[in-house]
């Protein structure tokens, strides 16, 4: 539990990946089974617990400790899990601390009044970081800042493997994993990936270069698509078992029943899950409504009504179609998605082009219907197989150009990690009216990249030397019309939004260049970001 | 028996003995003072006449210069003074080197002002030596039940295991520059560290001072020393505030440490942006400020700063009767 509690402890204090990626790696190189296997469970979020209410817990301090004093402490520390952990009145001649997997164990065949008890055994036992972690897994949520793929990249790193063949097998495996681990440390085979409804690892494209990759291509190697402004899925249906799956494997179904009933097939399709009525697509704003929930009542699903756009086909009838070229694929897409399928799949029609000249016309222009919405255009080699991870060659992504403003910093942040004594997140802004008629500006976004380091600390000497206030890590910039900084800042579309005192919120937002030349004055005004609004 | 009040009481200017005539820590220029230690909130130039203990002096002198008093009296620990018939005691108090409490006596009557103090072992310190009392004068600068600091080697151990798993990287530790920066740089040797640990410029004459009065610190090298690369791998200890100025930019994607008491709390760390906090405090934690007054069981106990009310509610519940005596201006050395 030690090892454990210390390596949550350090994961949430660092917001680096890189660092988080070799604390997560050395702990499972370092740690035995099964205790690292419920570990990666635990930060994969294939285990969680609600043992132990939050009521719960401080019941139990509060029968050993003045109330009095545990919520001044509680008050001063600002987390319930944390609190407890420190304050925990430990009764002496505890137990040794217990391993992951004991408290794992005892929990799975443990009644709730059992486990009441035996969590404050475990708290008796165990030091401060010990307890907090020990709270955090009872309580569920971790909330470190590991996602699922995290996770499993640290352990591909770990067995010096790609992270695809981890996903590749991961949903037929179950925790703690110690087949995964004895093949990983190279004692056994790879174990089999056969599950029905299991997600297959998925092929991500490059961005296209303009300037060099175009000169180097042959149109007629390529199909183009359109690219969905959705979110990538995965539909599987096999032997019964539907799932529906995020780009990196996280099951999403529970979220999307409207989709899941619908899955009357026998295959895994690839495609884009956006909100679909009657075969046209809706704004991204209104797939976002159904994003990060956990279920949907059917006053969600007919507000915004969820489908898959598909474009791909990786098994067929039980035959694995991975391994067929793009054009063959595509016939059998087009066979196995017809109007019969269900009314919210549909088929991601091709774009015919026969030279980069008029893909780029067709991207500039897009026809009437759902390419006016799309982000850009797809292009797949018609001989590629589907090959998992991000191969450079066979698919690229063309997106349209991104919309660009000039608008002015005002508030600058410290960053983390190694940016720590650099002010890198910037929040800008562009002119409006305030009640009075004077011209002001209001804050319309915030931005953290798209400077090089050299620009950095340029942009950093400019907010020390041109501080207005300071709060916190927080400072405010001089930002009148003729002394100030202009940031050209592009972004890849504008919604409305009741949050921000502007009214509009950015997506994507980042610097694409650094204006010393331009006087602030000359900066955009709102009334040109509203035309711009989805 | 006399009121304890009038040997000691709160004054504007500090903790006030009438008849001594002297003030205990004085905020502000006095005639006499009695100096518990040389951290500038309890230790400030200008007074007319100081008794503190040769180390304090000694770095009063350092970080002030030599004329930073009228007069000096040295008051070794365990050698009494008298003022105007009042007893003054220095004793060692454990906080920092040359730290001490001051026991008054006076008619019978002993009052102990612990100054800052801690309870753990030290290896640059005298050891707190609790004294019987009438009257117990307390810090409580973590006087709330979550600030219990673990015990230092696992800090150190922490420390040593993440340079080790990040080896192209360097490890920052902002440390206060005097005795936290000294007592981590004695803690890495006892741990086995050997390599020359690199201090910034603000540390090295109380390091050297630390040194003189036989606390080997091992080699110490000035962090402006090497080219960047060649900080890979290495541990350097600067004064808090220098973490995320523009001087760490120098090292090779530092990874921040700070050591101090109020690590402990995770949204003190974040706050600060400190990716490795380290649970080292020179001031006693919670369970050794109640466990020295279950010792000392005192007929009353008086709490100067930090989160008195606290402190005093558990003592109440515990049978000693407890006042916060409400002093100004010290704050803790971290807490910048």
């Amino acid at each position: 539990m030690r090892a454990f509690a210390d390596l949550l402890d350090r994961l949430s204090l660092t917001s680096s990946r890189n660092t988080k990626l070799v604390l997560v790696r050395d702990y499972l190189a370092a740690t035995p089974d099964p205790d690292r296997g419920w570990a990666l469970a635990a930060l994969t979020g294939d285990l969680s617990f609600d043992a132990a209410k939050p009521a719960f817990i401080r019941k139990a301090v509060e029968e050993r400790m003045d109330p009095i004093l545990f919520r001044w402490s509680y008050d001063y520390v600002g987390d319930l899990a944390e609190a407890v952990a420190l304050v925990w009145p430990a009764r002496p001649g505890a137990n040794r601390e217990p391993e992951l997997s004991e408290v794992v164990d005892a929990l799975r065949g443990a009644t709730r009044a059992e486990v009441q008890r035996l969590i404050e055994g475990w708290l008796d036992a165990l030091e401060p970081t010990g307890r907090w972690a020990l709270l955090k897994l009872m309580t569920g949520g971790l909330r470190i800042g590991v996602s699922a793929r995290m996770a499993k990249q640290a352990l591909a790193d770990m067995g010096k493997v790609e992270v695809a063949e981890i996903e590749e097998v991961w949903h037929a495996l179950h925790p703690p994993y110690e087949d995964l681990f004895a093949w990983l440390e190279g004692r056994s085979d790879r174990p089999s990936a056969v599950a029905p409804g299991r997600f297959r690892p998925v092929m991500l494209a490059q961005a296209i270069d303009e300037e060099v990759d175009f000169g180097k291509l042959d149109p007629a190697d390529y199909a183009a698509e359109w690219k969905w402004d959705g979110i990538r899925v995965q539909a599987v249906c096999e032997g019964g078992v539907r799932r529906l799956y995020t780009r990196t494997g996280d099951d999403i179904s529970q979220s999307f029943p409207d989709v899941v009933e619908r899955l009357d097939f026998d295959g895994a399709l690839d495609g884009e899950l956006v909100v679909l009525r009657d075969g046209r697509i809706g704004a991204f704003s209104e797939l976002q409504q159904r994003l990060n929930r956990k279920t949907a009542d059917a006053k969600l699903i007919a507000a915004y009504p969820a489908g898959i756009r598909a474009y791909d086909l990786l098994s067929d009838r039980g035959e694995d179609t991975r391994t067929l070229p793009f054009n063959l694929r595509r016939k059998r897409l087009e066979a196995f998605v017809t109007p019969l399928i269900a009314y919210n799949i549909d088929l991601s029609p091709l774009a015919e082009f026969a030279t980069w000249e008029e893909l780029a016309a067709l991207r500039a222009t897009p026809p009437d219907g759902d390419a006016q919405v799309a982000e850009g255009v797809m292009l797949k080699r018609w001989d590629s197989i589907y090959e998992a991870g991000r191969p450079k060659g066979p698919w690229f992504k063309w997106k349209r150009d991104p919309f660009l403003i000039d608008a002015v910093l005002m508030y600058a942040q410290r960053g983390h990690g190694k940016r720590s004594s650099f002010y890198s997140d910037y929040t800008f802004g562009v002119w409006t009216q305030d009640e009075l008629g004077a011209r002001v500006l209001t804050p319309v976004g915030k931005a953290y990249f798209g400077f090089t380091d050299e620009e950095l600390k340029g942009i950093d000497k400019y907010v020390r030397d041109n501080t207005i206030e300071r709060f916190g890590p927080v400072r405010s910039v001089r930002a009148e019309p003729h002394h100030g900084l202009v940031f050209e800042v592009a972004f890849e579309g504008l919604q409305k939004s009741t949050r921000h005192k502007s009214g509009v919120a950015m997506r994507f937002p980042r610097i694409s260049r650094i204006r010393w030349d331009k006087p602030p004055g000359e900066a955009d005004e709102l009334p040109t970001l509203q035309r711009m609004l989805d | 028996m006399i009121k304890p009040e009038s040997l000691l009481c709160p004054r504007p200017a500090g903790l006030y003995c009438p008849p001594g005539d002297f003030y205990i820590d004085p905020t502000r220029p006095v005639d006499r003072a009695v100096i518990t230690h040389g951290h500038s909130d309890h230790a400030r130039a200008g007074h007319g006449a100081v008794l503190a203990t040769p180390q304090t002096l000694a770095i009063m002198a350092e970080r002030y210069g030599a004329e930073f008093a009228g007069a000096t009296e040295a008051g070794p620990y365990g050698q009494t003074a008298e003022r105007n018939g009042v007893e003054v005691t220095l004793v060692p108090a454990g906080h920092v080197l040359g730290s001490a409490q001051a026991v008054v006596r006076w008619k019978g009557l002993t009052i102990v002002a612990s100054g800052d103090y801690k309870r753990r072992r030290d290896p640059t310190c005298a050891a707190f030596e609790p004294v019987p009392c009438d009257v117990f004068i307390t810090e409580a600068t973590f006087g709330l039940p979550v600030f219990r600091h673990p015990p230092d080697h696992e800090e150190i151990a922490r420390l040593l295991k993440s340079v080790a798993q990040f080896p192209e990287r360097s490890h920052l530790i902002g440390a206060y520059a005097l005795g936290k920066a000294q007592r981590v740089i004695k803690l890495l040797r006892e741990a086995g560290w050997e390599r020359a640990i690199y201090v910034h410029g603000a540390l090295e004459r109380l390091n050297r001072l630390y040194q003189d009065h036989g606390v080997d610190l091992g080699p110490l090298a000035p962090a402006t020393s090497n080219t960047k690369a060649d900080f890979a791998g290495e541990i350097i200890i600067a004064p808090p505030s220098a973490l995320q100025d523009r001087w760490s930019r120098r090292f090779p994607d530092p990874i921040g440490a700070f050591a101090s008491g109020w690590m402990r709390v995770r949204a003190r760390a974040r706050q600060r942006g400190v990716e490795l906090p380290l649970v080292i405090s020179d001031h006693a934690d919670w369970d050794e400020l109640t466990s020295t007054i279950d010792e000392l069981r005192p007929g009353e106990l008086w709490i100067t700063h930090g989160r008195e009310e606290a402190l005093a509610r558990w003592s109440e519940l515990h049978g000693v009767k407890a006042r916060a005596l409400a002093l100004v201006g010290y704050e803790d050395e971290d807490d910048d």
